[in-house]
């Protein structure tokens, strides 16, 4: 205990100058989710969802927080132009927590769809905003609710198909007189909207623009409507500054359909948390996560699977590849209620630990309240097949390449599940530089320059 | 091409090869034989670097290199093949990205540029025929869901590939049906030159009639107890070892 101090004092100090900077409709929930937190303080390892990551410590350092909304000198597309081959996609940014809109991209946008600041579009927020992301379950998106003055807004309206991917860019850059060792906390807030019918495909990526220390709240809430269809994915290339602890929480209505890929190339700590909920019978999901760590780096992915309605399908897969003394966790539940029958749902997740000292913490978990389901979930940690090392190496393959051919083969069984293309194609070769090394630290945008 | 002299080594406490003298020269075929568990395996196992097992005492010289100080994969490079008894399935590794890894190590190795697409493809193509390959193995992954013939023919593939001086066959005629020992044998013969040699480890004189070594040796206990031509593959086909080891005095 200790740390949600500085926030509560923050709170009540400058209450009112967060109030005159943001959109009213986070405003008549912000006092509601300070109660939240107060009540709750930043959960102990005790709490079974933070087991793994100790959030007190996270939080602990002096964040300076950008209440005042001064801007961040940046020209984000100065810094990243996106040159990726064949992943034509509508680009914007988000510099800290705020949409960057002094130069939106040539808008390929079919009619209707809305990519904006929750600021310019409040009567769209209103209905959807804080109804998915309960601020009395999480301290963390209890703190996000109480600090986020803005976020981005993503509203496909019915049978309306978005070919094109949207990809955010995630920016993090201190302001010009920030303090050379001082440390920076954004909250970035997103609401995906889908209506009846409506297919998006999101990519959100991480980076990091200064060599400085950063935490970044992220809560996500995406409403996926009656066949509609969201396609998601979160890469993140920071670097060991950084601090990411993100929420997402996703509601399926009636035969929709949702992926949602998480990737972890570079970072420092990283929390990623989903909560998805089938509301309606028939939908189906596909969670795939791919985590590549050395150092120090710390990477916890925790899951829950909620399926309220029958008939409904979901698949789980987390593979992770640990070398020097990082740290993984995978906790994953799937949770089938009363009344859902026809479940069927996989989870595995599986690990290599490449050193002694590399740590892997696996907890799936199944907990089943129907009687008609299919459900089946495992995890493995290991190292390297020393018989297939060995093979190679007498066929004159290296010991290190030989490597490299084993875990690229590991990771490239998630990497084979994500739908879009191109960036599929782009993952198999940032996977490989990582491995080989060449991808020390985020240098701008790996997916984009 | 190949000595070794007073080769001793184990495997965990166990000592499995006490004392092994070997010549071969460049253009020889030489079988091994010995009944199970006479180090055979280790043998092969020992030359090519298999770090399961250590090797105590002895030397052995690879076209006047020293076999012991190498790595596997330098072993490799100089010119040394193992036919793996069982080779090993790689999930998720294509068979044409292990080859052309191998292949442009090899070349790297030799100060080469590695070899461009089209080149690696004529060569894969040219070289699968030698086996009767299926072209469709080059994409899946490397000895997965293959039959066993399969794998075998696809040991004698990588070895085309790799134009070795030195093959080791470890048992690559078990598990094959006639016609396919004859392809597998075929596809050895047509890779032998006068400046290729072959150690044949085998049980049965079937594949030896189709290789035909100059050379059969008798391993037992760790120890190279008889050597002769081709007719002493014969009398253990059919006598067995008994008289061998009544010979060297043992029951």
């Amino acid at each position: 205990m200790g740390s949600e101090q500085q926030y509560i004092d923050l709170y009540e100090q400058a209450r009112e100058m967060i109030f005159s900077h943001a959109p009213g409709t986070m405003n008549t929930v912000r006092d509601e989710a300070f109660e939240d937190f107060r009540r709750q303080g930043f959960p102990s390892k005790k709490v079974e969802r933070y087991k793994y990551t100790d959030t007190q410590k996270l939080f602990a350092p002096d964040y300076g927080v950008n209440l005042n909304r001064f801007e961040i000198p940046v020209d984000p597309y100065q810094a990243f132009r996106c040159d990726v081959p064949n992943l034509s996609t509508s680009l914007y940014f988000v510099v800290n927590d705020a949409f960057y809109n002094k130069q939106l991209p040539q808008a390929h946008l079919p009619e209707g769809v809305i990519v904006g600041s929750f600021r310019e579009n409040p009567h769209f927020i209103e209905k959807y905003y804080s109804q998915l992301a309960k601020t009395s379950e999480d301290a963390v998106t209890a703190l996000n609710t109480m600090l986020a003055q803005d976020g981005l807004l993503v509203y496909v309206p019915k049978n309306v198909k978005v070919d094109r991917a949207i990809q955010v860019i995630n920016i993090l850059k201190a302001p010009s007189k920030f303090p050379q060792q001082g440390a920076l906390m954004v909250n970035r807030r997103v609401l995906i909207v889908l209506e009846e019918g409506a297919e998006i495909k999101m990519l959100f990526c991480d980076h990091a623009a200064d060599d400085r220390y950063f935490l970044a709240t992220q809560v996500i809430e995406a409403f996926v409507g009656e066949n509609a269809s969201l396609d998601l994915y979160c890469l993140e290339e920071t670097h060991y500054k950084n601090v990411r602890v993100s929420n997402v929480y996703i509601d399926q209505q009636d035969n929709s359909r949702v992926n949602h890929n998480v990737i972890t190339l570079h970072n420092g700590i990283t929390r990623n948390k989903l909560d998805l909920t089938f509301s309606g019978p028939g939908a189906e999901c596909g969670c795939y996560g791919c985590v590549i760590a050395d150092k120090e780096q710390h990477i916890d992915n925790n899951t829950l699977i909620s399926h309220k309605a029958p008939h409904c399908t979901s698949n789980e897969l987390y593979k992770y590849v640990l070398d020097d003394k990082a740290v993984g966790a995978f906790a994953g539940r799937v949770l089938v209620e009363h009344g859902a029958q026809k479940t069927a749902s996989q989870m595995t997740n599986q690990n290599l630990t490449a050193t002694k000292e590399a740590r892997m913490y696996t907890q799936p978990m199944l907990e089943i309240y129907a009687d008609d389901v299919k459900c089946a979930h495992g995890s493995t940690v290991g190292q390297l097949n020393d018989a297939a090392l060995f093979y190679m190496r007498q066929r004159g393959i290296s010991l290190d390449e030989a490597k490299l051919l084993l875990q690229n083969a590991f990771i490239n069984e998630v990497i084979d599940h994500m739908q879009l293309t191109p960036l599929r194609d782009r993952l198999h070769h940032l996977v490989e530089k990582r491995f080989r090394g060449e991808l020390n630290k985020c240098e701008g945008c790996k997916l984009c320059k | 091409m190949l000595e070794v002299k007073n080769l001793h080594a184990k495997i965990g406490d166990k000592e499995i090869l006490k004392g092994i003298d070997l010549v071969i020269n460049d253009g020889e075929t030489h079988a091994i034989m010995g009944p199970n568990g006479s180090g055979k395996s280790t043998l092969s196992a020992v030359l090519v670097g298999n770090p399961l097992y250590e090797v105590t005492e002895g030397e052995a010289w690879f076209n006047g290199k020293n076999l012991l100080e190498m790595k596997p994969e330098d072993r490799a490079h100089e010119g040394l093949f193992l036919s793996f008894q069982y080779p090993v399935e790689i999930p998720g590794v294509s068979m044409t990205n292990f080859m052309k890894a191998a292949i442009n190590e090899k070349r790297k190795y030799q100060g080469l540029e590695p070899m461009n697409a089209a080149e690696f493809l004529k060569l894969q193509r040219e070289k699968r025929k030698i086996v009767e390959l299926d072209s469709k193995l080059a994409n899946r992954s490397v000895n997965e869901g293959f039959s066993g013939g399969e794998k075998k023919r696809n040991e004698i593939f990588q070895m085309a590939m790799l134009e070795p001086k030195l093959s080791i066959l470890d048992e690559t005629d078990s598990g094959l049906d006639v016609d396919a020992m004859r392809i597998v044998a075929e596809g050895v013969n047509k890779l032998q030159t006068p400046e290729t040699s072959c150690i044949v480890i085998t049980h049965y004189d079937r594949l030896l009639e189709m290789i035909r070594p100059q050379f059969v040796h008798v391993l037992y206990k760790g120890r190279i107890v008889k050597t002769g031509g081709p007719e002493l593959a014969k009398q253990i086909q059919e006598h067995g070892y008994d008289w061998i080891k009544e010979e060297i005095g043992e029951e």
